[in-house]
């Protein structure tokens, strides 16, 4: 049985325990509102954008010019390409364990074709790499504070390597920010881009050709789509540390009290132990 | 006719403007554009320069853009800027350092020099300067 000290020791060690993850879930919450208002930031242009091209969109259709941007080429998917976006640090829950059993279902289900990975983020690039040649390309440590400028680097890559035909389509799979509580895994196709539905509504003066002005949409499309998922993932990380350090620190509590109570009851049964020898030593001597 | 129009400066991090106006001067990928309330439908890519409005009191104000896409609807427009900021956030410093940066590899372009990349740095910069009412160094051949 473990002795009184035993136990002091051992809720010692808990509370500080307790202390760090209480620590850690306030740190996440404060970086989860900035993060969160960086998402809300970037909704502005995001849905500007995609009205624009959705309205060029409507303008080419059916014409040569769209099926000749590379962006739109479809072709049979022999090679295909992820863009996994995991956290840089871990101790946020099924976070990144998520994402990682996603990315490899969505392995197995393309077996059929070359597979690459461009991992974003330490936790999945470190799963990943342990494949040979199935991870080309990485970027790590900008998981909590991504800027444009990362994602304008990534889609610069892949948009260059999907045009040479390289490979044949691109996928992202990233976690999307629902709610504190919620995060919801999206897989979405990014190359060929599938433009949104045509609903021009105006008969618009075109400064240069349409085909033109979409050459130019594409690419900033596909890294406008990038950056929102680096975005929201790292909204989704912090919701999700903040979650696991929540539950965290009130397990400790809850381990606290049990260990409280076990340490009461040894030290009565000690106490009582030493009563009955008092008591059993002086009736001796009667 | 409305007298006034409703104008939407955004960057892929976040919204600078949106404001009812009467008037906006727009650089275009070609020259200049004015917009008035009731402009035809247009779309165009946008230019490098400062950005002029004129607000429903008469006041002014400026934004610097730097390339993306303009629309143009029918009650409005709206900016796509790649870049854009107020002339206050400019850091004159940093855009002139970008400047020499820029004309260093024009001047001694080295393979590998993406000479597109660093004229539009350069046409970046200046604009910067230009706006943050910087004096700031003449590039070359101007």
């Amino acid at each position: 049985m473990p002795s009184l000290i035993d136990f002091r020791r051992r809720i010692r060690s808990v509370k500080n325990t307790q202390q760090i993850t209480k620590a850690m879930k306030m740190v996440a919450a404060a970086r989860l509102r900035k993060a969160q208002e960086r998402v809300v930031a970037a909704r502005p242009y995001a849905k500007m954008l995609d009205n624009v091209l959705s309205n060029v969109a409507a303008a080419v259709s059916g014409s040569d010019a769209a099926a000749e941007n590379p962006l739109l080429a479809r072709r049979a998917e022999k090679r295909i390409h992820l863009i996994l976006v995991t956290s840089d640090r871990g101790l946020a829950g099924a976070f990144n364990t998520n994402l990682i059993k996603a990315a490899a279902e969505f392995l197995r289900r393309k077996q059929g074709a070359r597979l690459t990975i461009e991992a974003v983020g330490r936790k999945g690039r470190d799963f990943f790499r342990r494949n040979e040649g199935l991870v080309t390309g990485e970027l790590v440590g900008v998981s909590e504070k991504p800027t444009v400028a990362n994602a304008q680097a990534i889609a610069a890559k892949v948009i260059e390597r999907y045009s040479s035909g390289e490979f044949d389509a691109v996928y992202l799979i990233y976690n999307e920010f629902k709610s504190v509580l919620q995060q919801r895994l999206s897989e979405s196709q990014l190359l060929p881009v599938a433009l949104p539905e045509s609903r021009a509504v105006h008969d618009y003066i075109y400064e240069e050709p349409p085909a033109s002005l979409l050459e130019s949409l594409l690419p900033k499309y596909v890294e406008t789509s990038i950056y929102r998922a680096m975005l929201e993932s790292a909204a989704s990380e912090f919701a999700a540390r903040m979650t696991a350090m929540d539950a965290a620190t009130s397990n400790a509590t809850d381990v606290i009290e049990r260990l409280t109570l076990h340490m009461n009851r040894v030290r009565q049964a000690a106490i009582t132990k030493e009563i009955i020898e008092v008591v059993s030593g002086a009736s001796a001597l009667e | 006719m409305a007298a006034h129009f409703k104008l939407e400066i955004a960057t892929p991090e976040r919204e600078l403007v949106h404001e009812n106006v009467t008037a906006a001067q727009v650089p275009g990928e070609q020259g200049y554009m004015g917009i008035l309330p009731g402009h035809a439908p247009l779309l165009s890519e946008l230019g490098i320069g400062p950005l002029t409005y004129t607000l429903m009191n008469g006041n002014k104000h400026t934004v610097g853009v730097y390339g993306g896409f303009l629309e143009v609807y029918p009650g409005g427009a709206r900016v796509l800027a790649s870049e854009a900021d107020h002339p206050n956030e400019i850091d004159a410093a940093r855009a002139e350092a970008a400047l020499k940066r820029a004309n260093e590899r024009l001047l001694n372009p080295r393979p590998g020099v993406d000479i597109a990349r660093a004229l539009n740095a350069a046409r970046r910069a200046k604009a910067r300067l230009k706006l943050s009412g910087y004096g700031g160094i003449a590039p070359p051949g101007e």
